[in-house]
């Protein structure tokens, strides 16, 4: 044996108007066999129509111990939501 | 990291899970939560891609095209809750080539219940009512596991795993409703999955010493005594609606408990083929190996193929 195939990971549009979602990842030798192979292992019951395939060492994904770094920054800017403004009680819809 | 820190990892990583957060794979872990998870998870592919050999053995005998399209359909299915399982495993750091390599070397283990062989047509009825009947059970209790990535396959397994334990219950429905020597057929098949079917829920909760840790990660809702009694209260019934009769002289509603009483497994039988003993243990395994070692020259050459293409792309570009 030489060599794993490898690993891609796989994106599934359910129906057209929703997004690509993550269902999972496999081997393959290629991108042509990776769709092939994607659309036997995550698509065998209608769940999709269009499949994307990304070879994982492609992606490049946040740590998760820069989290607070990151993400905490956006927990104290409440005015950014629409419930931190006073508005008469008079407006109905805004 | 001093041994203080790792301690204060642990009590926040345990107090995560207590609040019913979900793991993913780059976020700390204790080692032992890593080497569980790749155990067991590795073990529950193994089980499915195995469990596809006796079934796939019959596919081709199958006595009508309804039931010949139903089970090719359901072994596939197989083969695709063992691949959603490996990748799910890889995210833990170990590569699909190792998972292969331990199941080959008899270092990872399978479900005992594919030891067992199946001999007629009724046994693929008794494997997908019984042995995927079972399997359910203990996969809708994994549901709501603390990994992300295992939950997540199970969500999808579960899903996919109804239909199996229907078409085993029709074909086993079928067969009791037939000649005599169809229901004798049936019965054969209940007499020689029953006990093998008890026993996939695992030793009794007494030498399951593992099972409180398990509790803690969410590996584990109920124990196995709890998920077995769960499964003989459902399906002595199902046996019962269709004239079959359970082997077991014990079996007795018990009024005050609401549930069955039942006797002893022979767990003789049980340690013996978990230690490589069973019927067909060795024939299992041989078929797996001589699968893989067969196919490498096809993978070399898909490989050598994909890089070829690649090499000409790149050259054309220039
Ligand atoms: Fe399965
Ligand atoms: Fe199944």
């Amino acid at each position: 044996m030489k060599k794993e195939w490898p690993l891609w990971e796989v994106f599934v549009r359910s129906k057209n108007g929703l997004e690509h979602r993550h269902f999972g990842s496999l081997h393959a030798a290629d991108a042509e066999m990776a769709l092939e192979n994607a659309r036997d292992v995550y698509t065998r019951r209608n769940e999709g129509v269009s499949i994307w395939v990304v070879e994982s060492k492609n992606i490049t994904a946040s740590n998760p111990e820069h989290n607070a770094e990151l993400f905490e920054p956006a927990q104290d800017k409440v005015y950014r939501h629409p419930t931190f403004y006073d508005l008469p009680d008079e407006i109905k819809h805004m | 990291m001093s041994e203080a820190q790792i301690k204060s990892l642990e009590e926040e990583f345990e107090a995560r899970i207590a609040r019913d957060e979900k793991i993913e794979p780059k976020d700390w872990m204790p080692e032992k939560y890593r080497k569980t998870h790749i155990r067991q998870m590795s073990q529950h592919a193994h089980s499915e891609i195995v469990g596809m050999l006796p079934e796939g053995n019959w596919i081709s005998r199958a006595p009508s095209l309804r039931r010949k399209v139903a089970l090719l359909a359901k072994v596939q299915d197989e083969g695709g809750h063992g691949l959603y399982l490996y990748s799910a495993t890889e995210t833990l750091g170990i590569t699909r080539d190792e998972l292969f390599e331990q199941l080959h070397t008899g270092k990872a283990k399978y479900s005992s219940i594919f030891n067992y062989p199946a001999l007629t047509w009724a046994d693929i009825g008794a494997i997908g009512w019984l042995v995927d009947g079972a399997a359910i059970i203990n996969q809708v209790a994994l549901c709501g596991t603390s990994f992300g990535p295992y939950a997540r396959a199970m969500v999808r397994i579960c899903k996919e795993e109804s239909f199996h334990q229907r078409q085993g219950y029709e074909i086993t429905l079928k067969l009791a409703q037939g000649t005599l020597e169809q229901k004798a057929m049936a019965q054969d098949a209940l007499n020689r999955f029953w006990w093998p079917s008890l026993m996939m829920f695992g030793p009794a909760d007494a030498d399951s010493p593992n099972t409180e840790q398990s509790m803690k990660w969410k590996l584990k809702r109920k124990t196995n005594d709890e998920l077995r009694q769960q499964f003989i209260d459902q399906t002595v019934p199902q046996a019962e609606l269709i004239g079959l009769t359970i082997p077991d002289p014990d079996l007795k509603w018990n009024e005050e408990k609401g549930c069955y009483d039942s006797g002893e497994i022979d767990w003789d039988e049980f340690w013996q083929v978990v230690k490589g003993h069973g019927p067909c243990n060795k024939e299992r395994m041989k078929a797996r190996v001589s699968a893989w070692e067969n196919g490498e020259w096809v993978r070399d050459a898909a490989l050598a193929h994909a890089e070829k293409q690649q090499e000409k792309k790149l050259n054309k570009a220039v």
